[in-house]
């Protein structure tokens, strides 16, 4: 190496601004607003002079002249090819305003009904002492999120180790019932929840000459739950790469000691996401619940021997009555469940995400 | 040299002999596989008696993969196996540390000796074999979930051994795989933020770390780029004091640079054969097959 290598030369840049050419300009982008403008204008008018009525009506009539006006403007910009385009687009946006809308309805319902009756004895008393149309500083909701955490709590201690063991009978076993597996636990995950709250019922209940107890609910749960781990931990471990596994047992381990120390950690975000796609299945059932914790008015800890409340029973309850402060109550219910799953989900993504 | 572009299907052919001789007198060539077989002297830990494959068979389902390969792998040797795609190579690479079996359909024929004993010898332990036989992947695969520094005694780990110093072996694992000054100084960040070609190196150091007798190391450059090339290479250049590698390649100057001994592959439409094996100085010079000489010429493959 006798050649010297250059200095680099020191050059200024300054005079280059970062630009996007690929965005819309403001005049196309003020076209596009007017096209929507023009619609919004001209749908009412259409709705007035046709036998269209309604708000439904109104919407729907929106949606077309939007879409035409859409489709006229991507014609006149980019030609015949840009239409096909200009139609998938917009279905495409209004399917995912379609889906937004239940679910911001939904947040809004609930909180707009539940909000008023809560007060701190919603957390700290039961209804053991107060009549379901007493006032709202007296009695509370106390049983009902002590009983739907020992639920999910249980019914997760039943399905999650078994529906990760399925899992990995399925992914990593193989073994010589490996299709049959998958066919029940497919079939089982159409099991309805009343079906599974009857034959807990019937079997543990009456069979068994046992009580209706928090333990019956959380297995009545968890035949719920099972097939939701099971299947969602089978989707992520079938994503880890092979090359991971062959990796584990060429460095001597077993296939017991690979699976556990690198195919596990390897999927486990996804695991966590099974099990609170599990939990987010039977945090709200209420069904299989009537049948096998009956429900009540007192907190009641021990899940073996006696009735026990939970949120969704408990809303179901009180709405039941008809009585205007009772059915405040069960909005408060509601409003207390959506939370409580909410603050599971985010512990479960904090400990899931913790070591990265 | 048109003619010899015919060559192919004809052994005969009288143009092979003059490339040849041709080939025989091209200094670049022998001389690069010269300096190689240099390395060929025992190492300063003492070494089992090498590995040996004897008529192994191997097959996927019905599919006749590899037929009757016979090698040997003397201690204190890099070995290259060089050979067009499908024509075995890494399959009989898989043989040697009883990976083969991990696909399922798999079966084999024939036997691989440890040190003497057969490793399929019913009764044998599987997961000391590949303690002893350890591998480095084609795609760099350090674990995930683990940082460079857990990566690295992960064999440990798995196979459940007992070390006296961790720390000592990690550095050692790292110094030895040409890691240890590019990573030192992060060795607890994630195994996956390094380079390509910096994984690939967590992976030999891995590997490393369980002490393996033999290491097999499967196209282990064909993702990354010249200079992690190079640096593999003189890694596996030092190995060799205390390892057996078997190495198996696309690229020839590679197998050149690195091996003692060459054996090439090839599959003529039917299962995988070993044509021929030799110091890999005499493959790239004086090939005595034919078809060697069109493959390690660039003729075909």
């Amino acid at each position: 190496m006798s050649a010297q290598v250059p200095e680099l030369e020191v050059r200024d840049f300054s005079s280059v601004s970062p630009q996007k050419p690929w965005k819309l300009s403001p005049r196309e982008v003020a076209i596009n607003a007017s096209t929507i403008l023009i619609a919004l204008i001209l749908s009412p008018i259409i709705v007035q002079v046709t036998p269209l009525k309604g708000k439904l009506g109104l919407v729907l009539t929106f949606i077309l002249v939007a879409m035409v006006g859409n489709i006229v403007l991507s014609f006149l910009r980019q030609g015949v090819q840009a239409i096909g385009n200009s139609i998938a687009s917009t279905f495409i946006y209004l399917a995912a305003g379609l889906v937004l809308l239940p679910v911001a309805s939904i947040f809004f319902t609930v909180i707009m009904r539940g909000y008023h009756a809560v007060r701190i004895n919603t957390f700290t008393q039961d209804m053991s002492v107060t009549q379901s149309d007493g006032p709202y500083t007296e009695g509370g909701a106390l049983h009902a999120i002590l009983g739907t955490l020992m639920l999910v709590l249980i019914a997760s201690l039943i399905s999650v180790p078994i529906g990760i063991l399925t899992a990995l009978y399925l992914t990593e076993v193989k073994g010589r019932a490996e299709g049959t597996i998958r066919f029940l636990v497919q079939a089982m995950s159409g099991v309805p929840s009343i079906v599974a709250g009857l034959f807990i019922y019937s079997v543990l209940i009456v069979g068994a000459g046992g009580h209706y107890s928090g333990f019956a609910g959380a297995l009545s749960l968890s035949i719920l739950m099972l097939p939701t781990v099971a299947r969602t931990a089978e989707e992520v471990l079938k994503l880890i790469p092979r090359d991971l596994r062959e990796a584990g047992v060429a460095l001597g381990g077993t296939q017991w000691r690979t699976v556990v120390m690198v195919v596990v950690p390897a999927a486990r975000s996804g695991i966590v996401t099974a099990i609170i796609l599990g939990v987010a299945r039977v945090a709200g059932e209420t069904a299989p619940l009537l049948l096998t914790i009956l429900g009540s008015t007192t907190t009641h800890l021990n899940p073996t021997d006696a009735p026990i409340s939970a949120l969704p029973l408990y809303t179901f309850n009180l709405l039941r009555t008809g009585l205007n402060v009772a059915i405040d109550r069960a909005w408060t219910g509601a409003l207390v469940l959506m939370i409580l799953v909410l603050i599971l989900f985010v512990l479960a993504r904090l400990a899931s995400g913790r070591k990265k | 040299m048109s003619d010899v572009m015919e060559f192919e299907g004809n052994k005969d052919n009288i143009s092979t002999k003059a490339y040849l001789e041709e080939a025989v007198s091209q200094p670049e060539i022998s001389s690069l596989a010269s300096v190689a077989s240099h390395h060929s002297a025992p190492g300063s830990q003492p070494l089992g008696t090498g590995l040996e494959a004897r008529g192994v068979h191997a097959w996927f389902g019905k599919h006749h993969a590899l037929a009757d390969v016979n090698l040997d792998f003397p201690a204190g040797t890099v070995t290259a196996l060089i050979g067009p795609s499908g024509c075995g190579k890494s399959t009989f690479l898989r043989t040697l540390n009883r990976m083969h079996e991990f696909i399922p359909g798999a079966a084999m024929a024939g036997e691989v000796l440890l040190d003497g004993k057969d490793i399929y010898e019913p009764g044998t332990d599987v997961t000391k074999i590949r303690l002893k036989v350890g591998m480095v992947f084609q795609k760099p695969n350090p674990f995930p979930s683990m940082t460079i520094a857990e990566n690295v005694l992960s064999g440990l780990k798995l196979a459940q051994l007992k070390t006296t110093n961790k720390d000592d072996l990690l550095e050692e694992c790292l110094h030895r795989a040409g890691l240890w000054n590019e990573v030192k100084d992060r060795l607890k960040a994630h195994g996956g933020s390094l380079s390509g070609g910096q994984q690939q190196r967590l992976c030999i150091a891995r590997a490393l770390a369980v002490k393996p007798e033999v290491l097999l190391m499967d196209e282990p450059c064909s993702a990354l780029d010249p200079g992690s090339t190079l640096k593999i290479e003189e890694t596996v250049r030092q190995l060799i004091e205390s390892v057996i590698v078997v190495i198996v390649t696309h690229n020839m100057q590679q197998a050149a640079r690195v091996s003692d001994y060459t054996g090439f592959f090839l599959s003529d439409g039917g299962p995988g054969q070993l044509i021929e094996t030799a110091p890999t100085s005499e493959i790239f010079s004086r090939p005595k097959d034919p078809r060697t000489e069109a493959y390690v010429t660039g003729r075909f493959g």
